[in-house]
């Protein structure tokens, strides 16, 4: 390609860090093409690019765009596109240090306030220790610390350069480990284990289930997962085993692996938990959906606000390769998988998951269009497996104790066990691990019941896409097919408790202001109906004459978000507002 | 010596549409089937007949049995006894809404067809308030041959795919920020002059709503003296190089006013260079 480049240049620090990705170019030889397919086949490392930049300067200049332009054969016009879509990035100057305070849906209820300087940041994953911070730091050695619960004392503290204090074990978050509970399957090794040590994992039965899966070969592990009928934990509850039975018949070649960790869903923490605390079980998982499934190369998407479970995975996977875990001949058994942690740059869309591809290839976070679906054509336009953390985590007891036995947990239509991400108005709030057909009311009592002074107003089941329960109905099962029997989604598995003091409308607002954010800006109905659905709440909030025609425009939006938008993100962005207006008499 | 087949022989399917069966190639979108039967009213925004479908604009939705959600039918293609319905209830209200969101937040009194849709979908902008956001913003005059007007933009990605790579291969323009934020930019919105835009201007012939357009139409329009029904269009051969590409000049009181070129002509596609597209100056030194 042609590129037409502005004069701005790169500073030093800039080519550093660009170079050190992509590798240092030497004097060019101007008698020799350096551009075409072999660097346009490199556009899949545009956003580690701008990771790069971004962590060493803070921000991503035009002199840094040009040079990453020359480098890939990309315009600049285009990069610019991509580094503009992400909310970690910034195409204009700022000090090297961000504070980022979350104001989500726990955090909000907890409290949080945004000081002057800091960034208001949607849904940090923290939600059982609200409210939450992000400190960012760039330069030679970038650094990302969370902390939370964060007083308004402390966030101060770290606007004005003060160092973030260690982060509490990842085992906090789970509350019936630290009550001794022996009878957890996804949890069983979190605390227990070391995070942080191969040795520890295979004394504590890891790798186990690997060893199983090749003993059976690729056709026994999708029996087991297809007898197990275990359904997908990202939020759509698609059935798993059929989805890599699919892949793993596709002719094409080759196949791809990935592991959906972007966890962005407002009240969702469980699958941090388990990347933090038992890193080793999703490596090993992948492992053996890549050997069924014929993958060679995975990537475990990692939403860029879990800095933790990123030093957790990085760490694992070095330690997995360097004992034949990973790489060309996993263990002996003659088949090759590599695997990579992919980061994101905070985009709630890009956990859907044909928007994981268009970000993993360098583009611009957007959905596709289904069909085609990844099955068929995926990343790079390849069969394409794509897992959430939980649902590969459960790969390992389906594989260990047969499917059979897995599917004897849990109900017909929901096996297993099911990790719920409690928080707010409970005693204790933390994920806890009960098995499919355990009711709401019997979640919070585990939660330790509601927080001393608090009672019931209702729950939030499956975040910001998911909605609201009320006190009567605590004692419908956790189920898939319950849940929809009463219009409820457990979606990703947020139980969000909430109490008289919290002030409801308030609360609905920032779902919607929520959706109008995090919206892609693909497709008419979402990009303009989320901004309109917002402004239409706005108006309800301050009553007035033409309440009524505002309360059926909303019905009117919600009514082509669901029937018009491309992608899931659109279809779920009014639920949580309806079912507050229809259940709890918001706006009325 | 016998024929030898090139292609596979496309299989025909059947396909209902608004009660008619009609037997389409495999392969055809929906959009082509409907026609196909007969239902030419399916209104279409960021479709465009020489680019592939990006379904973004969501106005050509369709209600196709057995599927959740509406189907994009410009480019949804069609699968064997598909039943498809372009009119009920739920398809109008999906348009209607689509219409009402777009004219409620960019400027639509130029896009061709729009205001027919706007009243067969009884469109009422007024209801979204007098508060509302909106994509109102300056013109953007920063060379000679062609204005942007974005807040006209409806953001198709037409002009995105056209300058980039299913055409122009320049990629002076991209989609920028996000959600209602997005915009069409040069890096760090530039100026064209300041960017890689080589003035082919094959981003104007395919935007349907006039955002872009040749300085020459936005400042007739603007002082009043646009008049179409005045104009005259004679398509002639491009004098510049070989290629030899097809000029419609579109001609008003004797002087082009634009130049474009057919999108169904098998050389240009409607794409042409900045020589074809705006060299026209000399002919009219008068
Ligand atoms: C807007 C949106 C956001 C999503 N975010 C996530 C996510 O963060 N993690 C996840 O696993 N699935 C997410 N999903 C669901 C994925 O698209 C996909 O269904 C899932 O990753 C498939 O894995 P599973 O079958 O194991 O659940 C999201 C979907 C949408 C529409
Ligand atoms: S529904 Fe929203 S998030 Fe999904 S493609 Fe459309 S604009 Fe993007
Ligand atoms: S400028 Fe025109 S062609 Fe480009 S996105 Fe906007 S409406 Fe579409
Ligand atoms: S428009 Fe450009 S490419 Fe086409 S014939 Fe004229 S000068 Fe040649
Ligand atoms: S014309 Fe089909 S989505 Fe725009």
């Amino acid at each position: 390609m042609d590129l037409k480049l502005s004069a701005h240049t790169p500073t030093a620090d800039e080519i550093d860090a660009i170079d050190a990705l992509l590798g240092a170019t030497g004097e060019y030889d101007h008698r020799l093409a350096r551009a075409g397919h072999d660097l346009r086949d490199q556009r899949h490392r545009l956003l580690p690019v701008l990771h790069a930049v971004n962590d060493r300067v803070g921000w991503i200049s035009r002199g840094a765009i040009n040079h990453i332009a020359a480098r890939m054969d990309v315009a600049p016009a285009e990069i610019y596109g991509v580094a503009t879509f992400y909310g970690l990035f910034s195409t204009t100057e700022r000090s090297t240090r961000q504070v980022h305070v979350c104001v989500d849906l726990a955090c909000q209820i907890a409290g949080a306030t945004v000081p002057d300087g800091a960034h208001e940041s949607p849904c940090l994953g923290l939600c059982e220790r609200a409210p939450a911070v992000l400190l960012v730091e760039a330069g030679p050695q970038a650094r990302q610390t969370v902390l939370a619960p964060a007083t308004p004392v402390q966030v101060r503290a770290l606007l004005d350069g003060g160092a973030a204090p260690d982060e509490a074990p990842a085992e906090v978050a789970t509350p019936q480990v630290a009550a001794g509970a022996d009878d957890l399957v996804l949890l069983g090794r979190v605390g227990v284990v070391d995070p942080t040590s191969l040795h520890s994992y295979r004394s504590h039965g890891g790798y186990a289930a690997l060893r199983r899966a090749i003993e059976i070969g690729p056709v026994g592990v999708i029996r087991e997962m297809l007898d197990s009928g275990i359904m997908g934990r990202g939020g759509a509850a698609f059935p798993a085993g059929r989805k890599w039975d699919a892949v793993a018949r596709q002719p094409a070649r080759p196949h791809y692996l990935v592991c959906n960790a972007d966890e962005s869903e407002p009240g969702t923490f469980k699958d941090r938990v388990i990347m933090e605390g038992d890193p080793f079980s999703l490596i090993e998982a992948m492992t053996i959906a890549a050997y069924a499934t014929g993958c060679e190369q995975g990537w475990i998407y990692l939403r860029g606000e879990y800095p933790r479970a990123r030093r957790r995975l990085t760490d694992a996977i070095e330690q997995a390769v360097a004992h034949g875990l990973l790489g060309d001949d996993v263990m002996g058994a003659g088949f090759s998988f590599h695997l990579e942690v992919f980061l994101g740059a905070g985009a709630y869309i890009c956990g859907e998951e044909t928007a994981i591809f268009n970000s993993i290839e360098g583009f611009r976070g957007e959905p596709r269009n289904k069909p085609p679906f990844p099955v068929e054509v995926g990343v790079f336009g390849k069969p394409t497996v794509v897992n959430n953390v939980e649902t590969l985590a459960n790969v390992l007891p389906i594989v260990l104790g047969g499917g059979q036995a897995y599917a004897s947990v849990g109900t017909t239509g929901s096996t297993g066990t099911k990790l719920f991400c409690v928080s707010g108005a409970v005693a204790r709030p933390g994920v806890y691990e009960l098995p499919f057909g355990a009711t709401l009311r019997e979640v919070i009592d585990l939660a330790g019941g509601m927080r001393e002074g608090s009672t019931l107003r209702t729950v939030l089941l499956g975040g910001a896409a998911g909605s609201f329960a009320t006190p009567d109905e605590l004692d419908v099962p956790l189920t898939f097919e319950d849940l929809r029997a009463a219009k409820l989604s457990l979606g990703s598995g947020v139980v969000m408790v909430l109490d008289q003091h919290v002030d409801l409308t308030a609360f609905v607002h920032r779902i919607a202001a929520f959706f109008r954010d995090e919206s892609c800006g693909q497709c008419v109905p979402c990009r303009v109906g989320t901004m309109r659905q917002e402004e239409v709440l706005q108006r309800l909030e301050h009553g007035g004459p033409n309440a009524s025609a505002d309360r059926e425009l909303l019905a009117d939006i919600g009514r082509v978000l669901r029937d018009a938008s491309i992608c899931g993100f659109g279809h779920s962005a009014h639920g949580a507002i309806e079912s507050a207006i229809a259940k709890l008499g918001v706006f009325s | 010596m016998n024929a030898v087949p090139v292609a596979a022989p496309t299989r025909l399917v059947d396909v209902t549409v608004d009660g008619t069966t009609v037997k389409v190639a495999e392969g055809t979108t929906v959009l082509q089937a409907c026609r196909g039967a007969g239902c030419d009213d399916i209104p279409t925004l960021c479709y465009g007949d020489t680019l592939t479908p990006k379904n973004a604009c969501r106005v050509c939705m369709v209600e196709v049995e057995g599927s959740r959600t509406l189907v994009p039918s410009c480019s949804r293609k069609v699968e064997a006894g598909m039943v498809v319905h372009t009119d009920t209830e739920r398809v109008q209200h999906s348009r209607k809404m689509v219409l009402e969101f777009l004219g409620s937040s960019t400027d639509l009194s130029v896009a061709p067809h729009v205001a027919d849709w706007n009243e067969q979908y009884a469109v009422d902008v007024d209801r979204y308030g007098p508060d509302r956001r909106t994509k109102a913003q300056p013109v953007k005059r920063d060379n000679e041959l062609y204005v942007r007007d974005y807040e006209k933009c409806i953001l198709c990605y037409k002009c995105v795919d056209a300058c980039g790579e299913q055409w122009q291969n320049t990629f002076a323009i991209a989609v920028a920020g996000r959600g209602f934020d997005s915009h069409i930019a040069a890096e760090y919105d530039a100026e064209l002059p300041d960017s890689a835009c080589v003035y082919c201007g094959n981003c104007i012939a395919v935007c349907p709503t006039g955002a872009l357009m040749f300085t020459s139409e936005h400042d007739m329009r603007a002082d009043g003296s646009w008049d179409e029904s005045r104009q005259t269009e004679t398509d002639t051969i491009c004098p510049y190089c070989g290629v030899g590409c097809q000029l419609t000049l579109h001609v008003q009181d004797n002087s082009i006013v634009k130049v474009t070129s057919p999108s169904d002509h098998s050389v240009t596609h409607g794409n042409l260079c900045i020589k074809g597209r705006f060299g026209f100056q000399h002919v009219q030194n008068h």
